[in-house]
């Protein structure tokens, strides 16, 4: 269901700020949201001062300077540092993105860093992605068909076959296409969401794979699939350049496709 | 409290096989809708002013103009009918979705008879 205001325990409080040393020579505010379930309180957004010039180009050099120098306390996901596990993906500037693919320079003024939007929050700027990953595993995301496997080969593709997921296969499943998403956020317990449904595309345009009907009848609902209207802005947050809005699109044409 | 599994709480009770059939009625209708408004505007802008009721009647009895003023009707109607539908699914929960939802598919059917009995009952000359 639509909500239009926060719930009074998640209004979010001015919080510190932690000035730069004296001889910073090219100061940058972050206002980062923070949050401990412990504590009891609202979350605060906190402001940290960092002098860009002793610090990586990234906003995710920046994030783990602060934890580093700053405040051991900030809690953040991070991995590869190089946009390959998706585990960075945070709400930074007003878009969801990846914190270690993103330069610092490419923000003007102040950096605010968020959770990812509409999430249940564990702890700063960790959200709780336990129905996202369901999600993903509710289309099945494996390959389904009755032809054997050749006893002595893997099962072929030509290089077109291939090239049809190519792109939807690049997934890295961050999450920063479906929490961008407002009708993921007014009806998440029921639709799928861009980054589940370009995964089910994935599967449906694999040649190898032979449960194409099948997978076209678990994603015919009205809430499932056709919650999408086509807003996408999954297709602008996505970090990877990868294009959720044209997978359901072709997923919806299929749909109409087989009862023409 | 409930201790469904996330997989479990996700899958619910299935898919409803349904929703195909409304996107493409949905786009069929406003294909439908782009020659039948664009005829409607311009017969009404060249109408001598919408006040002169002889005129209108004259147009309206027309045999022509009342079946597209019908498929007009017919249109826009049910396409208003999905697509508020689709808003009312989007925003609203629980019993005040589904009296929406009966309210809205009733007051389409209405607005749809009431229009066709409108356009037949001044084309066959009950009301002059």
């Amino acid at each position: 269901m639509a909500e239009f205001t926060l719930p009074a325990n998640s209004r979010v409080r001015q919080g510190v700020t932690h000035k730069a040393s004296p001889d910073a020579e090219q100061v940058k505010r972050f206002k980062v949201y923070r949050y401990d379930p412990d504590s009891g309180e609202n979350p605060r957004l906190d402001t940290y001062e960092i002098d860009t010039a002793k610090c990586g180009p990234m906003v995710l050099d920046a994030l783990i300077k602060i934890k580093n120098e700053i405040d051991p306390t900030l809690t953040f996901r991070r991995s590869c540092r190089e946009g390959i596990c998706g585990s960075c993906a945070m709400n930074i500037a007003g878009g969801n993105t990846l914190a270690c693919t993103l330069s610092i320079d490419d923000i003007k003024g102040d950096v605010a860093i968020y959770p990812l939007p509409h999430m249940p929050v564990v702890k700063d700027l960790v959200p709780d992605l336990t129905i996202f990953y369901a999600q993903y595993a509710s289309i099945k995301p494996w390959l389904q068909a009755r032809t054997p496997a050749p006893p002595d080969s893997e099962r072929l593709q030509s290089k077109e076959d291939q090239e049809l997921i190519n792109l939807p296969s690049a997934c890295i499943l961050c999450a920063c296409c479906s929490t961008s998403c407002p009708s993921y956020w007014w009806n998440s317990d029921r639709y799928l969401g861009p980054a589940a449904l370009m995964a089910a595309y994935r599967w449906l345009v694999d040649t190898r794979d032979e449960a194409t009907g099948e997978r076209l009848d678990e994603l015919e609902d009205p809430f499932r699939l056709y919650r999408c209207h086509t807003i996408m802005n999954c297709t602008s947050a996505c970090p990877k350049d990868l294009n959720p809005a044209r997978a359901i699109a072709a997923t919806k044409r299929m749909l109409a496709e087989r009862r023409l | 409290m409930s201790l469904k599994s996330p997989l479990g709480k996700v899958l619910g009770s299935g898919s409803a096989r349904e929703g195909a059939g409304h996107w493409w009625a949905q786009r069929l209708t406003a294909l439908a809708m782009v020659p039948l408004t664009l005829w409607f505007a311009f017969s009404l802008a060249g109408l001598h002013g919408l006040g002169n009721f002889g005129d209108v009647h004259a147009w309206i009895v027309e045999p022509l103009t009342g079946i597209l003023l019908i498929l007009l009707l017919l249109s826009l109607l049910y396409h208003s009918s999905l697509g508020l539908q689709v808003v009312v699914e989007d925003y609203v929960r629980g019993w005040l979705s589904v009296a929406t939802l009966i309210a809205l598919r009733f007051i389409h059917i209405v607005l749809a008879v009431a229009g066709i009995y409108s356009v037949v009952r001044i084309s066959v000359g009950v009301y002059t």
